[in-house]
């Protein structure tokens, strides 16, 4: 059996930190992978030579301190950026390199949850959720406000439909977006810190959304979080960037990592979540 | 020597850089208007917000330069004995120069801005970056309306405002300078030629309005994300609309004599 057919079988997720292991090896379709990637903001370098997988179907995580280049791995593969030098692959095309029409092909099987929800904010939610059903011209109106009725009542937000992004809390606007970014049914889905600013009760609804996304759709989930508890409960892949250096592996490896500072910042994230007294 | 030669050459460069990424961007615009879908009802939308929107500002500012035209013209002609011709001096100032060039700086001021200010909020909130992550070009879907919006709202404007600074050279010189009614309108109606002075009026209005639309539309778009970078791009959008307005009038009027 090829590499490539054994990387299609569903796998238990017990067998995703075995899979996570051996991913960067394997030449998979759908598999995401960035090589000695180079990446420069003016005179900031935030990666020299940055290489790391991300195992498809599965949910990864990536953490880090701040401005240590989280969320441009996601507009790296989003195509939003381009690398000084080095590769990014998704779907075995170097996104680096593609034309414009070739990264617009690429982007429909990407979806992406930005931070603010990077809704339009003159459309009405129902509009930006139907707005990717729309453009694509191939469903009837009355199709459309169908698919868009069940996403929104799937997200939990289908009271909401008539209202402008303004008039929504930060937790509804996030699941909006992730509506808006599913509703296509992409294979990858990115997240950039869908959970930053938001309450416990909102964080636990948002990642139960996230992880039965994965597992119902098989969906790529690839999420930016500053938040621990919900990267130890939701990831089945963990990247961790340490400066010049990445950290990989699943959680459980995490905890028990002999890596000083992944150990740390480990510790530092479960840490700040405990109560002051007790610290 | 060497740091202010370098400076100025680094100026060079960015402005030469500038031209061609304009150009690329009409080069997109012109692109996306030639291919579907043609966005009607953005269009409309954009018409509303920047033509009805304009409207109080522009029937105020054509009757108060009217008025004061009116006043002006006045006071030139009689010493020449020339106050019949108050209608042509008044329509003609009016509608080959003041027209065109007043109601194009308006429009740069209230419409430009707010389209400049609009789509640089738009790259603050990633608005365009999400467009573009759903395979939707944002020049079709934001930009396209926007220019072509500017396109057809500015020479409708300058009719207006060419219409109401009429009324107001009316007002001053018939109803407070007692001048006589029908020497006003004849005077006008003789010295103003359909083809030589409307159609071109017109035609330097659709050139402002073309190059509003590019300007505004450019300087949200390639905006800088902070709150910053949105106020540079909407005064930078007022300030170049405004000198290339006057310039391009220059040349138009040096060209051809519109």
């Amino acid at each position: 059996m090829s590499f490539d057919v054994w990387m299609r079988i569903p796998i238990p997720r017990w067998r995703s930190q075995v899979r996570a292991l051996y991913c960067p090896l394997i030449p998979a379709d759908d598999y995401i992978s960035l090589d000695r990637v180079r990446m420069v903001y003016e005179n900031r370098c935030v990666f020299d030579s940055l290489s790391c997988g991300f195992p498809p179907g599965r949910i990864s995580v990536v953490l880090g301190g701040s401005g240590s280049g989280k969320s441009t791995i996601l507009r790296l593969i989003g195509g939003l950026v381009r690398p000084q030098a080095g590769a990014v692959i998704v779907h075995r095309q170097d996104v680096g390199r593609l034309s414009h029409r070739g990264l617009n092909l690429l982007r429909r099987k990407l979806g992406m949850v930005f931070q603010g929800g990077a809704l339009l904010d003159s459309y009405s939610v129902f509009d930006n959720v139907a707005l990717p059903l729309r453009e694509q011209r191939r469903q009837s109106e009355r199709e459309i406000a169908g698919a868009v009725h069940d996403i929104l009542n799937a997200v939990g937000v289908s009271d909401a439909d008539g209202l402008l992004p303004g008039e929504l809390s930060g937790g509804m606007l996030r699941r909006v977006a992730l509506a808006r970014a599913i509703i296509r049914k992409p294979d990858v889905l990115l997240c950039d810190e869908p959970f930053s600013g938001l309450d416990p009760i909102s964080i636990r609804r948002l990642e139960t959304l996230l992880v039965q996304i994965n597992r119902q759709f098989g969906m790529t989930l690839i999420v930016v979080s500053h938040d621990i508890p919900s990267t130890m409960r939701m990831a089945d892949h963990v990247l961790l960037l340490l400066g010049a250096r990445v950290w990989e592996g699943s959680p459980a490896e995490m905890r028990r990592s002999d890596d000083t500072e992944a150990a740390e910042f480990f510790r530092d994230g479960l840490e700040r979540l405990q109560p002051q007294g007790k610290a | 020597m060497a740091n202010p030669v370098s400076h100025v050459g680094y100026k060079a460069v960015r402005f030469v850089q500038g031209l061609g990424s304009l150009a690329a961007f009409t080069a997109d615009i012109a692109r996306s208007a030639l291919t579907p879908p043609v966005r009607f009802a953005a269009f409309a939308r954009e018409l509303y917000k920047l033509g009805v929107r304009s409207l109080l500002i522009i029937c105020v500012c054509g009757l108060a330069v009217g008025m004061v035209l009116g006043l002006q013209g006045h006071h030139t002609l009689v010493r020449f004995g020339a106050q019949r011709s108050l209608g042509a001096v008044v329509g003609l100032s009016l509608i080959r120069e003041l027209g065109p060039v007043l109601t194009a700086l308006l429009v740069a001021g209230r419409a430009g801005s707010a389209t400049a200010a609009e789509i640089g909020a738009m790259v603050v909130t990633e608005q365009l970056n999400g467009l573009r992550m759903l395979s939707i070009d944002p020049v079709s879907l934001v930009i396209k309306p926007k220019a072509a919006a500017m396109l057809v709202v500015t020479p409708l404007l300058t009719a207006l405002f060419i219409a109401c600074g009429l009324y107001g050279g009316y007002l001053v010189g018939v109803g407070l300078l007692a001048g006589d009614p029908g020497s006003y309108m004849s005077s006008l109606r003789s010295a103003v030629n359909f083809h030589n002075d409307i159609e071109c009026c017109m035609l330097k209005s659709a050139v402002f309005g073309l190059l509003l639309g590019l300007i505004a539309t450019y300087r949200g778009y390639t905006s800088a994300p902070t709150a910053e970078g949105v106020s540079a791009a909407t005064t930078a959008s007022v300030v170049i609309s405004s000198v290339t307005v006057l310039l391009t009038d220059y040349v138009i009027t040096a060209l051809w004599g519109i």
